[in-house]
């Protein structure tokens, strides 16, 4: 039940020197009360680093996390009052289902019969109370991260919930059940969720904003939607999406834009910075058109698979290769034959030393 | 349909190394004992079968009586000096780099040394005219002496086995505490636990499999021990620190008493084998099924 917002960098080296000695790049965030976020990114990024400083479990090298205005940077987990589950189940071999749930209510001196009250809520919400009385050594992989995620959620007055890939232990149907709950479980008791995890599928459902990480830099804050149709970052064209955007190297000359030895005609109102940048599509807005289009690229195409639900088209072009998802009702070109891709269009993004251009 | 799984007999065969070296190593020997506690052999051309005779006389034997006495406070006295400080003792090492190291090789220069040794290197150490501990403490007053006074060579010989042992209960917890992985501890900070209730929720339960071994072989061990006694008082005072065994080799080596030291022998084997059946089972238990009434409060 906090604001939370960083302004912070931390290294695992004591004297770091440049920007690969930083597990994690100056930066600044906010998390809102009440919100529902995700921290995406590839393994190393500095996801799990970023949350375990918030959370108290390691303190940054410099700057502020700050808890509704207080710096509380150097205070332990406890006194933060921030609940955290963790990618594999920890559970208390020798306690019962109910006395797991119930640990960190007794750790903080609550009324018995107001732990005994929530344990059963908790239970109920995450299906465990068939299973109360029962030895938590004793339970399958899956019920025991259910354990550990009703521990993070089991005390009502958390300043937030942080979650470190938890569903990476449980069964597919059972993660897709589970993601669904948690979704449930924020718009019921109105905590402030933060989701770590490598999944763009996971975060792009669970997340109300999902911030996008690499190489220790948040690259992008955005909703599904912004992701998608605006990445900030070639890196955030490149994760999100399945295949990732098309990236095609240009130069811009006035109103023409060099690319693949064409030169492409753009759309009235689009300025450009002269000189070298970088075009993305992504291949959900890649269409065929006709001959000649001045919006379009020759290729000739080298894979065509049909997935169902589109056909997914992959063309050469010189040394560039484009990726296009067509409609399957429409008819596919073949392998080898020569087709005309409109690359440029209202979704086209353009990049200069990988950012956005606006 | 049930099919009949073909039966071959020559697999017997196979087994037949297995049994010759158990035969020789174990079998062969304890018969011998079954044999000597079966009969009074007055020379090697004559003997009694006697029956039960030499077991009931043991059974009776007063002096044996204050042996086992002796014995089980000793190990009791052992197990719960030992464990307890050997838990302590690899809870405050450290964890890693070079301190973890140095810190191994110390604590483990006990548990090289060979158990004569250890007895002599007491009976210097508490010798009342020149022993670094004896004469200290004589000279703060006490008047400490292990071969006049029972109780002092009790403790002694006591004090002697934590020096020895308590280093390989150490290392064993120390293994099991390196074994508990961090999120545990991680875990534990976020849930608020107490230092105390990290130690009774986590690191115990995780230790429980090498507290067993370490119990199981401390009291084996401590049951059993003659050599540092013997070396550091001999069994005394008077019988203050006789203990089993070396009450057994007073009685089939010293005075020749073949047939009731067989006896007791075996009696004390039994005695082992129970004492050891009893722990395994109540450890087992402990931390497993114990928990189970809790839950149903």
């Amino acid at each position: 039940m906090a604001r939370i917002d960083l302004d912070l960098a931390h290294s695992y080296q004591p004297d770091p020197r440049q920007d690969a000695d930083y597990a994690l790049l100056p930066l600044k965030m906010s998390f809102a009360d009440g919100g529902a976020y995700a921290l995406l990114g590839p393994s190393g990024c500095g996801k799990t680093t970023m949350l375990n400083i918030m959370s108290g479990l390691l303190a940054p090298s410099r700057g502020t996390v700050r808890f509704d205005g207080k710096d509380v940077a150097q205070l332990s987990p406890q006194q933060r009052n921030i609940a955290q589950v963790f990618q594999f189940p920890v559970i208390y071999d020798t306690m019962t289902v109910a006395d797991n749930l119930a640990f960190p209510l007794r750790n903080r001196k609550m009324p018995e019969d107001q732990i005994r009250k929530r344990v059963g809520e908790i239970a109920e919400m995450l299906e465990l109370s068939g299973q109360l009385g029962r030895r938590a050594a004793d339970l399958t992989a899956d019920a025991k991260q259910k354990i550990s995620l009703g521990r993070g959620l089991v005390r009502p007055d958390v300043s937030a919930v942080l979650f470190d890939e938890p569903l990476t232990v449980i069964d597919p149907h059972l993660k897709w059940q589970l993601r669904r709950k948690l979704k449930q479980i924020h718009h019921e008791l109105k905590l402030t969720l933060i989701y770590v995890t490598h999944d763009q599928v996971e975060a792009l459902t669970f997340a109300e904003q999902v911030i996008v990480m690499t190489r220790g830099k948040a690259v992008q804050v955005g909703s599904a939607d912004a992701l998608f149709e605006r990445p900030q970052h070639t890196f955030v064209g490149h994760f999100i999406g399945s295949p990732g955007m098309n990236f095609l190297p240009a130069r811009a000359r006035g109103r023409a834009l060099d690319v693949a030895g064409r030169t492409l005609a753009l759309p009235p109102g689009l300025a450009l910075p002269e000189g070298e940048l970088k075009l993305g599509i992504r291949p959900e807005y890649v269409a065929l058109t006709a001959a000649e289009d001045p919006a379009a690229l020759p290729v000739t195409v080298a894979q065509a698979l049909d997935i169902g639900t589109h056909v997914l088209v992959t063309g050469q072009c010189g040394e560039l290769k484009i990726k296009a998802r067509l409609n399957p009702e429409l008819e596919a070109p073949r392998c080898g034959d020569t087709a005309w891709l409109r690359v440029i269009g209202p979704h086209t993004c353009f990049y200069q030393n990988e950012e956005l251009i606006p | 349909m049930s099919t009949t799984k073909p039966v071959n007999q020559k697999a017997w065969w196979l087994v037949l190394p297995v049994v010759i070296c158990v035969a020789f190593s174990a079998v062969l020997p304890l018969m011998t004992v079954v044999n000597y506690s079966l009969q009074d052999i007055i020379s090697p051309e004559r003997r009694v079968f006697v029956g039960t005779e030499w077991f009931v006389a043991a059974m009776r034997d007063e002096e044996l009586h204050g042996a086992l006495w002796r014995q089980l406070t000793f190990s009791l006295a052992v197990l719960a000096v030992e464990i307890p400080l050997g838990i302590m003792l690899a809870l405050s090492m450290p964890a890693k780099g070079w301190k973890a190291s140095a810190v191994l090789v110390v604590v483990s220069l006990s548990l090289l040394i060979p158990w004569n040794v250890v007895g002599t290197i007491w009976q210097i150490y508490g010798r009342a005219d020149i022993g670094l501990l004896g004469a200290m403490l004589q000279k703060m007053g006490f008047d400490y002496s292990y071969t006049g006074n029972a109780t002092h060579a009790w403790i002694t010989v006591l004090t002697m086995d934590v020096w020895h042992w308590t280093p390989l209960v150490a290392l064993l917890c120390y293994a099991g505490l390196r074994s508990i992985p961090d999120a545990y501890y991680q875990a534990a900070s976020i849930d608020g636990a107490s230092r105390f209730a990290v130690f009774r929720y986590i690191q115990l339960p995780k230790m429980r499999g090498v507290l067993m071994i370490a119990v199981l072989l401390r009291f084996m061990d401590s049951f059993m021990i003659y050599t540092e006694p013997f070396v550091l008082t001999g069994g005394g005072p008077g019988n203050a620190t006789t203990f089993l065994s070396e009450y057994l080799t007073q009685k089939a080596v010293g005075q020749f008493d073949v047939g009731p030291a067989a006896a007791f022998s075996l009696i004390y084997f039994l005695i082992i084998l129970l004492l050891c059946f009893i722990l395994y089972n109540w450890m087992q238990r402990v931390g497993t099924a114990s928990k189970e009434g809790a839950g149903h409060e």
